[in-house]
């Protein structure tokens, strides 16, 4: 059985760079507006499972060829080691530090330590929602 | 650590080196190995003597954990001295045996003597310790030691049988002991024995007093094998002869008289103290020996003697322990039972050693401990018919042997028990010299029934395994030496007397003045007293009863096997098992759904209870918010798809209408002004869904049928009942706040402190960031479990394809 699926690969080429911004959006927005971390890395395994549907395993795997425990795994060494990095400064661990900068053309802006906590966070969800789908996708 | 110290944990360090001495010569009996280290330590102890012959006592402490009170302090006196010269030397005598009774090549000689050297040590420890927890460890290890000598011969089903009925019943009483222990600590505040000997009149008053003495009778009562708890100690009789010999006649069953003997200055000013060990010690005697002479196996005959002597020895600690009650001079005439007790334990430990190893003996020259298959061998084993006399006729009581003269001894006791008065003694007290010598007529029909029918009548070589001849010699010098100890003690008593006199003074220390001393002499002639009719009545008594035994041993039989004592405690022991097995068969279904059921009706009894009880509902509007329509509208979505999913018949439907509860959810997320958590349930909603579906989907086909679920009342009124105490108990929580939130803190620091604008977001990663960090570990570990479950079924499935 073969069926066309033009339409959807289609809109999907689009539709995913379009989630992933947002989803890049959402995880930079976080300290300020509604997101972070987690729904960040939820939209953006929804991408994901978006391309799966329309295309399949083997080709997701080639267009992406990452293992998904290395991403989880990177990801819970990402909160850790941002976690105890505070240790480093005498300081408590998860503490956080922030400054604000004024880079040419982009204004205003903070850097924060707690985003690359949220990078840990982030990189946990996508891993652990792609290992399970496709683990359970893969089994028969 | 003292030379004392060192004594006692000898036979512990030798035992390390036992197994590697085996190993290394195996040519040489291990046995040979061991006997110096007994040999040794009873001269060691015996050096003790002239010092407690003057009344010194030496005490040495060893600190173990001091700050609990519990150390190793070793105190020598006069009881003490006498168990360890008993142990130390009847050990030695036993262990000379044993090398000619156990073969080199066929037993396991490392185990045997390992655990004859734990024992030996345990018991040295029990006799010497002055600390009752010690004692208590040393008194466990007998048990235990006890227990791996007994199931020696591991391969035979009734050993293990043995050592197991023995365990079970000394460490009950064991355990039990324990609890006397620490309930004289709870009186006392001391664990040393020495210092609650010293307080024992303020003990005597406490309420806590009567379970104390209960509690420490029951350990001495199974560990000296007393009425009801005797039925151990035949079974016992499946070890090795030595070891019955040893831990059974003369070691180990005499710790509960020990036990007795050391604590009696402190409880024997409660009469109940006197009537229990009285009491129950001589219906052991009676008991003991009366079930004795139904016996065809003579290790069975002696195990009975065995019980039916400690309950003498116990008859007369119970009776003596009177005299604490009369002032020093009266007393002399009471303290009688106490040194004819001493004697007697003396005197038992002799003889009874004795009549083991010769028993032993006749066992492994016939290949039988039958007497019906016995007889005749007076003339083929003359030694042993010697010793098995002189054995026996000291334990029938009769002259010139030490039996006659502690049995007299006995008897003095029990006809001066009427003459105390205190107690009821005055009436009840005669029932002792009549119990007293019915019991002693059966001891001496015994003691003949062991001697006659092994030695004397018909020989009957057809029935024996082995063509019987006289034993080696080695094998015979231990019983020699004892029947001559027999003969010495009963031809000249008093050369014991000193020490008898030093045992008393640690008995009964209220007696004894500044610079006085008992003082015991043993005659052999004491004139025309009633004990001696009652012995000479015993002797004819006794010997017509051993003449027409057949008319008359039917009562045996009347007796029904059902119930025995023996068959109680197996029938208790499988009943014990069948209950338990029964009670968690009810209760262990093995359905999820029923550990559910109880799990939930614990929680609403544990939680409606506490409401009740610490009568806590409270409601309070004065905090509740306006309801708007959107929220009302929503409340019923939600209830609507809840209440469906009870009724729909089909699976689809029910995780449908779960979606949509879960999407109502994350509006009502929404309209409470929580975007993250609205966009955060909406994902994981759809995620939940498509799972479910998913699993929906590979539902196995065979038992796919649709169908409603089913109403049991049960399953309804537990769960509306869980609903109800858990609203309740909202209700009640938000009706009465005990404090403001803490939330001000976060409003007002969010920007000031982390630099952030979305609160929620700033608790996450950076004031509380530490929850996150684990519940992204939660979630690595569940993709990690979901990864290796479906892998790992994936492998097995292809192993088994």
């Amino acid at each position: 059985m073969k069926t066309n699926n033009l339409i959807l690969q289609t809109a999907t080429k689009v539709l995913v760079f379009i989630i992933l911004l947002f989803s890049v959006y959402m995880f930079f927005a976080g300290h300020y507006e509604p997101g972070g971390g987690f729904i960040g890395g939820l939209m953006a395994s929804g991408a994901i499972v978006l391309l799966l549907i329309a295309y399949d395993i083997k080709t997701v795997r080639k267009i992406l060829p990452f293992n998904f425990i290395k991403v989880t795994a990177t990801g819970l060494l990402f909160s850790a080691g941002t976690s105890a990095g505070a240790l480093f400064f005498d300081k408590p661990l998860l503490t956080h530090w922030f400054t604000y900068v004024h880079p040419p053309l982009l204004g205003k802006m903070s850097l924060h330590t707690a985003v690359l906590f949220d990078t840990g966070v982030f990189l946990v969800v996508v891993g652990v929602t792609m290992t399970i789908i496709q683990t359970i996708g893969e089994s028969e | 650590m003292s030379l004392l110290h060192l004594a006692i944990i000898a036979p512990f360090i030798l035992a390390i080196f036992v197994p590697s001495l085996h190993k290394a010569l195996p040519k040489i009996h291990t046995g040979w190995f061991l006997l110096p280290l007994p040999i040794v330590l009873f001269s060691y102890f015996l050096s003790f003597l002239p010092q407690i012959i003057r009344g010194e006592i030496t005490m040495e402490t060893l600190n173990w954990i001091p700050s609990l009170g519990i150390n190793f302090s070793a105190r020598v006196d006069g009881l003490g001295l006498l168990f360890s010269l008993l142990i130390t030397g009847i050990g030695a005598l036993v262990v000379l045996y044993s090398i000619y009774y156990l073969s080199k090549e066929k037993e396991k000689l490392n185990q045997f003597y390992v655990y004859l050297l734990l024992f030996m040590g345990a018991m040295l420890g029990v006799v010497l310790s002055d600390n009752m927890v010690v004692l208590y460890g040393f008194w466990e290890l007998t048990s235990f030691s006890s227990f791996l000598l007994i199931g020696y011969w591991n391969h035979r089903e009734r050993s293990r049988y043995g050592a197991q009925k023995s365990m079970l019943i000394t460490v009950f009483g064991g355990l039990s002991m324990l609890g006397g222990m620490i309930l004289l600590y709870l009186m006392t505040g001391t664990f040393s024995i020495s210092e609650t000997i010293a307080m024992a009149a303020t003990i005597y008053g406490h309420e806590l007093f009567i379970p104390a003495l209960i509690c420490i009778l029951l350990g001495a009562f199974t560990k000296s094998a007393q009425f009801p708890f005797h039925i151990w100690l035949p079974d016992a009789m499946e070890a090795p002869t030595p070891v019955s010999a040893y831990l059974h006649s003369a070691t180990m069953v005499k710790a509960g008289i020990y036990l007795v003997a050391r604590l009696t200055p402190v409880f024997a000013l409660s009469g109940l103290w006197v009537w229990l060990v009285a009491g129950f010690g001589i219906l052991t005697l009676f008991w003991g020996s009366f079930s004795a002479v139904k016996h065809n196996d003579l290790k069975g005959i002696l195990a009975y003697s065995t019980i039916s002597q400690l309950g003498l020895i116990m008859s007369l600690l119970g009776l003596g322990a009177a005299a604490i009650h009369y002032p020093a001079v009266e007393a002399g005439f009471y303290t009688v039972a106490v040194s004819a007790a001493v004697f007697h334990l003396i005197n038992h430990a002799t003889f009874k050693g004795s009549l083991f190893m010769m028993v032993g003996i006749v066992d492994h020259e016939t290949g039988t401990r039958d007497i019906r298959k016995l007889g005749g061998l007076m003339s083929i084993m003359p030694i042993t018919f010697t010793i098995a006399v002189i054995g026996s006729f000291s334990m029938a009581g009769l002259p010139p042997f030490n039996g006659f003269l502690s049995k007299e001894m006995f008897f003095t006791g029990m006809i001066r028990a009427q003459e105390i008065g205190f107690f009821n003694m005055e009436t009840l007290g005669l029932i002792f010299p009549i119990v007293a010598w019915v019991a002693s007529v059966f001891t001496f029909l015994y003691s003949m029934i062991i001697v006659f029918k092994t030695f004397t009548g018909k020989y009957q070589p057809e029935k024996l395994e082995v063509k019987p001849h006289e034993a080696p010699l080695g094998m015979l010098i231990s019983p020699i030496i004892l029947v001559s100890l027999v003969v010495v003690i009963g031809l000249f008593p008093n050369i014991v007397a000193p020490l008898i006199n030093s045992v008393m003074a640690s008995i009964l220390p209220s007696l004894v003045a500044e610079g006085m001393k008992f003082d015991v002499h043993i005659y052999h002639w004491h004139g025309f007293t009633p004990e001696l009719f009652m012995t000479i009545g015993v002797i004819v008594v006794g010997i017509l009863l051993y003449k027409f035994m057949p008319r008359w041993t039917g009562i045996y039989n009347r007796m029904p096997e059902k119930f025995s004592l023996n068959s109680a405690y197996d029938n208790g022991l499988a009943g014990i098992q069948k209950g338990a097995n029964r009670f968690t068969n009810a209760y262990m279904t093995n359905s999820i759904r029923t550990y559910l059921l109880y799990i939930f009706t614990f929680l609403i009894l544990s939680l409606g209870t506490t409401l009740i009880v610490k009568n806590a509902f409270v409601l309070d509007t004065a905090n509740v918010a306006n309801i708007h329509a959107f929220e009302l509208v929503l409340v019923i979505i939600i209830a609507i798809g809840s209440v469906s999913i009870l009724f729909v018949k089909s699976r689809m439907t029910s995780i449908i209408l779960l979606g949509s509860v879960g999407y109502a959810v994350s509006l009502f997320y929404a309209i409470f002004r929580a975007p993250d958590l609205a966009l955060t349930q909406l994902v994981i909603e759809t995620v939940s869904v498509a799972l479910f579906l998913l699993a929906f989907y590979h539902l196995p086909k065979v038992n796919k049928n649709e169908e409603h679920m089913r109403f049991k009342m049960g399953n309804a009124v537990i769960s509306i009942g869980v609903g109800v105490v858990v609203s309740l108990i909202a209700l009640s929580a938000h009706s009465s706040k005990a404090f403001d939130s803490i939330s001000q803190y976060y409003i007002e620091n969010t920007y000031k402190k982390a630099g952030g604008e979305n609160m929620v977001n700033v608790i996450l990663v950076d004031f509380r960031g530490f929850d996150t960090l684990f519940e992204i570990a939660v979630l690595a570990i569940a993709a990690l479990g979901i990864f290796s479950l479906i892998k790992l079924r994936l492998t097995r499935g292809k192993e088994q394809g």
